[in-house]
């Protein structure tokens, strides 16, 4: 229980550095780390999503980053008609968006989680390799598609401004901005491992250890990693709102199959069912990249014998080596 | 017929040239320990995995409780009563005994889409899982992960946590396999006090376990019942002898 302690040393200590860190950067005198920062914070909430259903349902997704691009398209076509003065197409009756994220953000959520479940209710009926072929190709088909929407940017995507808009809060302030993404990604922290610990956890997991026992044990699996896949897909689809308001600019290329292997390695980076990992992976990722890619182009040559040396010698990735056997669970 | 909890009907299975059930009857009385023999590659597992609806038969039907179940996926037989042990112990490794036990306790349940409790602070799951455990013989075992449990013990628990759905009739696929003479032992005397409260249809090679445990015995050669009776007549037949017993 010794390595419990550990745990929440390495978790208490993440979450105060976290909370500081514009202290900190404003210390240091280089605010641009602030908008770094927040980059990582975003993708941390992607990975975790992207943890629940392959840490603890054993579902590899390989199309997740389609999820963060509709969240992220969501905002920005809301946002494009609003200010255009346009009516948003194919919709019953005449809207012209809004830059209101209380608006945008859960409908955003609602977009990601809808896709996930006609996705996954496809995806769903394969497993193994398949599911990940099968989950790549509709990453591509919406990538696909975006690149040949003319009305949205096509190729070119779209700019967002302005950025959404929160009562009491001014999201152009970069330090604000932050602390609404350390605030999401926390509250989604908290929900996922009550999640993984409630009635439905116990199931899911299940199905990940031997779904053909759960099977037959009077459980439709199926249902349940649905569930669960559908719940990612609206997670992600809240950091691709993020993720559109922090770059300011929605393009086809968040979709990009590259973009949801980027993804895959945080979670595996960060270590497989843990959670907390997705935030270290997250960080590692982003911040190698923010360093190396200043030095050489080729900075995926440092990545690649990283990754390994992770996968082979930290069964929990970082984040398991960090904080012990106590790290995750299956 | 009126009495038979379980019944196959006509049952057929081919793998390619390979039948392997050919037209399978078997009915199964209710409270009885019925007792399924037969030589390797005789179709046993196979008659077991399309009773509990793993698999599809090529033709003929099967009734559970008065009803036509044949179309009726795994799951829902299941949540019938017709639960099933396997060959291979298949249990949920990552978790305690106490956690199998309860997540098959919640698989009775009409659903589990409940996010927000903590399941194992849950004493409707975590107290008659307990009390399983303890008919099984593993109550100090409870707290202990399925990868640190004895084959043995493995076993007993996959036998706890099909107990723990509370079913009406259980499909047991050689629940002795690979066991010790006392872990085999204790296994019986798990098996024994349920003839009467379940219906068992028993897979087994060890013929002391099948003569001591059994009621009626069938014996299976090529996908076909060719005989069915009380283990002493069983024991008699020559045909069967011949077929499997050898000349003993």
């Amino acid at each position: 229980m010794v390595t419990g302690g550990r745990k929440r040393i390495i978790n208490m200590a993440g979450l105060a550095l976290l909370l500081v860190l514009p202290l900190l950067a404003e210390a240091a005198d280089s605010p641009f780390f602030v908008s770094v920062a927040t980059r990582v914070l975003i993708y941390a909430l992607a990975a975790l999503s992207l943890d629940l259903i392959l840490g603890y349902g054993g579902m590899v997704s390989f199309g997740h980053a389609a999820f963060v691009g509709l969240g992220a398209y969501v905002v920005a076509i809301l946002a494009h008609h609003q200010t255009d003065g346009s009516f948003i197409p194919f919709l019953p009756g005449a809207w012209n968006g809004s830059t209101q994220a209380l608006i945008q953000w859960p409908l955003a959520m609602v977009v990601g989680g809808l896709f996930a479940l006609v996705i996954g209710a496809l995806s769903l009926r394969t497993s193994g390799v398949y599911f990940i072929m099968i989950t790549l190709a509709f990453a591509q088909m919406l990538y696909h598609f975006m690149v040949s929407l003319p009305t949205y940017g096509g190729q070119d995507g779209l700019s967002l401004w302005p950025r959404s808009e929160l009562p009491l809060v001014d999201l152009n302030d970069d330090v604000s901005f932050y602390y609404v993404a350390l605030v999401l990604l926390l509250l989604a922290l908290v929900a996922v491992r009550r999640l993984i610990a409630s009635p439905f956890g116990m199931v899911l997991r299940g199905a990940k250890q031997n779904e053909a026992r759960l099977v037959s044990l009077g459980v439709p699996a199926t249902r349940y990693k649905l569930t669960a896949f559908v719940i990612a897909g609206a997670i992600a689809g809240l950091a691709g709102a993020l993720l559109a308001n922090h770059t300011e600019f929605v393009g086809p290329g968040m979709m990009h199959w590259t973009r949801s292997g980027e993804i895959l390695i945080m979670v595996i980076l960060g270590g497989v069912g843990t959670l907390y990992g997705a935030i270290v992976g997250a960080a590692t990722l982003l911040l190698l990249e923010e360093g190396l890619a200043g030095l050489t182009e080729h900075w995926m040559i440092f990545l690649g014998p990283f990754l390994v040396f992770v996968v082979l010698f930290a069964r929990r990735g970082i984040y398991g080596w960090l904080a012990g056997r106590e790290a995750g669970d299956d | 017929m009126t009495d038979a909890i379980l019944e196959a009907i006509g049952l057929t299975k081919c793998f390619g040239a390979v039948t392997a059930s050919d037209g399978l009857n078997l009915a199964v009385k209710r409270g009885v320990i019925h007792a399924l023999i037969g030589p390797n590659g005789a179709g046993k597992s196979t008659a077991v995995a399309q009773l509990s609806g793993e698999m599809a038969p090529d033709a003929g039907r099967i009734r559970f409780e008065g009803r036509d179940v044949t179309d009726w996926p795994t799951h829902r037989r299941a949540r019938a009563g017709l639960q099933r042990s396997y060959q291979i112990t298949s249990v949920f490794p990552a978790f305690t005994a106490l956690d199998n036990v309860a997540l098959a306790i919640q698989a009775q349940r009409p659903h589990s889409f409940r996010f927000w409790t903590d399941a194992r602070l849950d004493d409707s799951l975590r107290a008659p899982a307990r009390a399983v455990l303890e008919r099984v013989g593993l109550g100090e075992r409870a707290a202990v992960k399925v990868t640190d449990l004895a084959h043995g013990e493995q076993r007993q628990l996959e036998i706890a946590m099909v107990l723990a759905t509370g079913p009406t009739m259980l499909l047991l696929d050689e629940p002795m396999a690979g066991m010790g003479q006392a872990e085999s032992r204790r296994m019986m005397e798990i098996l024994k006090p349920l003839k009467g409260e379940v219906s068992i249809l028993l897979i087994e090679h060890d013929m002391d376990v099948v003569f001591a445990l059994a009621d009626v015995v069938t014996v299976l050669v090529k996908g076909r019942a060719v005989a069915t009776g009380a283990p002493d007549d069983i024991r008699a037949d020559v045909a069967v002898r011949r077929a499997y017993l050898g000349d003993y």
